[in-house]
């Protein structure tokens, strides 16, 4: 039965059984291996779960705690010390084939509860797999494969959550299936959910933002559909391409049948990449996007109807050896480029640029005791600038932090 | 053998020392990571900040001030609009500096002092925004119409306590001095929930009003509660009227609110000088007095008693006289507002005046609607009144002339 538990785990894919210290007999830690080639797509399945004594239920989640210490233009917030997040993931094998899982999030030491993601799966074939409840929507790569610990980085890319609105999840069907060939492999997702709403460009940000959406819950109910749809190809030796698209209406513009304005779409397109260098084993994980938005025009241009942006992680492990005890503990040097323009064009009165843009940069060193585990401990130094295009304003300082599956 | 032992100790101390080096940094880094983060800008560099010498409460104020001007954005929910101009007072006085055209506002409907004809449709103030699924304003037709670029709104709770005495002092209706300059204040009506000080002076129910380009507006409260609802479509109680609709609606932003934002806009520190100690500069300013410049743009003033110590009969610099001038033809829009005549403008103080770009976009916007690109043209634009000053600047030789405008942009 304990067999069967741990089979039933979406992750035992590429699970290699260990044992866990505590209770072996009845705790069952299934380790996601990361070593093995998976395409973005399959993070929600390749995690550490826990199978627990007889229960078809295996559990499992992540927590992320920060030390910062950062400052704006010589105006420093001090020493902030953050519980960033705690996930817990909960998966079952209902039948046969059939598989839930569930991400729920609490933020802010527990203000905010959110389900990032609830499905029930579903495998006809393996090119053929039918999902339905709360989906990530598969834009870019970063909102699929957000995992704290995954990261070496304390905080998520500004352009994933400032821009386009990670970690972001709604209520929808759609369907994915993987393919390999060789030293190829593909996969494809396409899905319909729910969408944004007006509140994306009309928000207390005071500019175009996807993440605005986010706050109405209301999107699980009613609203508008979005189309999201991703094509990803990963060789062996090269490293893996996705493209994505997410789009549709995201203005209110019916309301108990009476029209209240034109319909008006958002189009959001994205590239993501990331491969591993043979020899030097160097990681290079990357992802940009741009979003079209239909503001209106007798609107303001203090919201965008244009952005773009990404972030590129090279991370360079130094050495991999015994450490204090860990067999095989990894020392990481990384750095995280940024960029992101929530406004691109230029002001209809003068002709000159709009601002309203970031860069972003951060090196890293982080410590990996073992691969589910990692202690990071960053600088950023950030130049943002507001929507007249002055000069910016600096923003730098340290964060340190753990980031651990459990 | 021995080297076994060593090694052995190696690998015994390794740890330790790796723990000790954590330790030590870790420490070293709580203690100085402060001074990695980056530096304030000087206080001279800078627009925003508070006056010195506020009381705790005065500051704790300010800060709610602050936080309504700057950060409260209006959304749909939050009653913006429904026509409206910007989403909040900082999107147009970005760092409390000069605006841009993206942030310039028109008026229209008023030619003379028996009011503005265009109230009806949509005056004085075009809302030349709307959120979704509605119309903004035009400009009617047979309306002329004028547009006003931010100006920098420092070191303005100064300028509100100029007892009307000095600037009745100061204008020269009938030009008794002579040089060509005279000077009148802009008689208006005050609406009724402004409180009016002892020491005002009134004519036939009128006030001197003393603040916006045609010095219309009386003090920041009125100032404050306009810019709610004329700018961004925001009523209040002092002002409940739909700027849409032309009906009363509820109140959009607190009394508490405005109060604090008008007590921001007092307790905001006057803009310093810089380079004080440089000759050039020095020789600037002298040739500023000598042209004449100084008889509109006059270096200094005082203030009456507040009870604000930090504000209370002090004196400050902000070169201007609060009266409106004849500026010439071409600076002659055909609007107006209260007394003042289409081609009258009031003498914009001229402290922060080298700050400008800071909040321009790196970019000189001057004059009421900002179409002088630079110092230099901005004087160029000089007409009736301050004709003849402009032509003592023509004169100038290159290296004085360069004298003053760095004079200026020291200001
Ligand atoms: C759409 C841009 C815009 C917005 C929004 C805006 N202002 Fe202004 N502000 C201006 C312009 C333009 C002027 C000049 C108006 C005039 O001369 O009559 C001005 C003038 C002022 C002045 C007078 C300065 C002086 O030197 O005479 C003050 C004070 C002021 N604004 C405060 C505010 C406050 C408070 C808010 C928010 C409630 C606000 N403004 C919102 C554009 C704006
Ligand atoms: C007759 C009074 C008068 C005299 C004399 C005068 N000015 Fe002015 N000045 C004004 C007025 C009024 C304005 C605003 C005009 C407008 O907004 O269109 C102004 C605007 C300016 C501006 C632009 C300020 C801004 O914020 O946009 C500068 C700079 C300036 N004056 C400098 C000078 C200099 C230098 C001299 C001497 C050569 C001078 N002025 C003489 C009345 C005067």
């Amino acid at each position: 039965m304990i067999k069967k538990i741990v089979l039933f785990c979406i992750a035992c894919m590429y699970a290699q059984l260990t044992f866990a210290q505590i209770d072996s007999t009845l705790l069952n830690n299934v380790i996601a291996d990361t070593g093995k080639q998976t395409l973005n797509m399959d993070a929600v399945y390749n995690r550490p779960f826990l199978g627990i004594g007889k229960l078809p239920v295996s559990l499992g989640g992540y927590a992320e705690v920060n030390w910062q210490h950062i400052g704006t233009d010589g105006v420093s917030e001090g020493h902030q010390f953050q519980m960033r997040r705690m996930t817990l993931f909960v998966a079952s094998t209902i039948s046969k084939k059939i598989k839930f899982l569930s991400e729920i999030e609490l933020e802010e030491g527990g203000k905010e509860i959110s389900v990032e993601f609830a499905s029930i799966d579903v495998e006809f074939h393996p090119l053929l797999n039918l999902r339905g409840g709360i989906v990530m929507n598969p834009i870019g790569s970063f909102n699929q494969n957000h995992d704290g610990p995954r990261w070496e980085f304390t905080d998520r890319p500004i352009s994933a959550t400032q821009m386009l609105a990670a970690t972001w999840s709604n209520a929808g069907f759609g369907l994915f299936g993987k393919t390999y060939k060789n030293n190829w492999m593909f996969g494809y997702e396409a899905y319909l959910t729910g969408g944004f709403n007006d509140d994306i460009i009309d928000n207390e940000m005071n500019k175009t933002f996807l993440p605005a959406a986010k706050v109405s819950a209301e999107r699980f109910e009613e609203g508008n559909a979005l189309l999201t749809t991703k094509i990803a190809t990963r060789h062996s030796k090269f490293g893996e391409l996705g493209l994505s698209y997410m789009g549709g209406n995201y203005n209110t513009y019916k309301n108990d049948g009476i029209v209240l304005d034109e319909k008006r779409q958002l189009h959001v397109f994205a590239m993501d990449y990331n491969t591993t260098l043979p020899k030097i084993n160097t990681t290079i994980t990357g992802e940009w996007a741009w979003i079209n938005i239909d503001v209106p025009s007798s609107f303001t241009q203090q919201y965008g109807n244009k952005q773009r942006g990404g972030f590129l992680d090279i991370v360079q492990p130094i050495f991999k050896r015994k450490i204090l005890g860990w067999d095989k503990a990894v020392v990481n040097l990384s750095c995280r480029l940024e960029y992101v323009d929530w406004n691109v064009g230029t002001f209809n009165e003068t002709g000159d640029n709009i601002g309203d843009n970031l860069w972003s940069v951060m090196p890293a060193i982080s410590f990996r005791p073992t691969a589910q585990t990692v202690f990071r401990f960053n600088y950023r130094y950030q130049l943002q600038k507001d929507v007249l295009d002055n000069d910016p304003s600096k923003t730098g300082g340290f964060s340190f932090g753990i980031s651990s599956y459990f | 053998m021995p080297n076994l032992t060593i090694q052995y100790m190696f690998k015994q101390l390794k740890p330790t020392y790796i723990i000790v080096s954590i330790l030590i940094s870790s420490i070293v880094f709580l203690v100085a990571c402060s001074e990695l983060e980056p530096a304030a800008p000087a206080d001279e560099d800078i627009l925003d900040g508070p006056l010195e010498g506020l009381t705790n409460a005065q500051s704790a104020q300010f800060l709610a001030g602050d936080i309504a001007f700057n950060d409260e954005i209006f959304t749909k929910d939050k009653g913006l609009g429904p026509v409206f101009v910007a989403t909040s007072c900082g999107s147009c006085h970005a760092g409390d500096g000069k605006g841009t055209p993206f942030t310039t506002l028109t008026r229209f409907g008023q030619v003379d002092h028996t009011g503005n004809k265009f109230l009806h449709l949509g005056g004085p103030q075009l809302q030349n925004r709307s959120i979704p699924g509605f119309n903004p304003e035009t400009i009617p037709t047979g309306a002329t119409f004028s547009k006003f670029t931010p100006p920098a709104n420092t070191g303005l709770g100064f300028i509100e306590l100029v007892p009307d005495s000095a600037i009745l002092a100061l204008s020269d209706p009938n030009d008794m001095n002579g040089d060509g300059i005279s000077g009148v204040p802009n008689w208006n009506t005050v609406p009724s929930y402004v409180d009016i000080l002892e020491n005002a002076i009134s004519q036939n129910g009128k006030y001197i009003c003393r603040l916006g380009k045609k010095a219309s507006t009386f003090n920041l409260l009125q100032q404050t509660v306009n810019a709610y609802n004329q700018d961004i479509g925001i009523t209040s109680t002092f002002n409940p009227i739909d700027v849409y609709s032309g009906h009363s609606i509820d109140p959009e932003v607190s009394d508490k609110t405005v109060r604090d934002v008008v007590a921001y806009l007092q307790m905001l520190k006057a803009p310093i000088q810089r380079e004080t100690e440089n000759v050039e500069i020095e020789n600037g300013k002298n040739l500023f007095i000598q042209i004449k410049c100084a008889a509109c743009h006059v270096p200094q003033l005082q203030t009456d008693f507040s009870i604000i110590s930090a504000l209370s009969y002090k004196t400050f610099y902000p070169y201007t006289d609060l009266l409106l001038h004849d500026m010439g033809s071409d600076l002659d829009d055909g609007y107006t507002e209260g007394s003042a005549k289409t081609y009258e403008w009031r003498t914009p103080p001229l402290w922060g005046l080298g700050l400008s770009p800071g909040s321009q976009g790196g970019k000189y916007f001057l004059m009421h609607d900002g179409r002088a690109k630079s110092i230099e043209e901005a004087i160029e634009m000089h007409g009736g009144e301050a004709a003849q000053s402009k032509n003592n600047f023509q004169q100038l030789s290159a290296t004085d002339k360069e004298k003053l405008i760095q004079f200026l942009k020291s200001l």
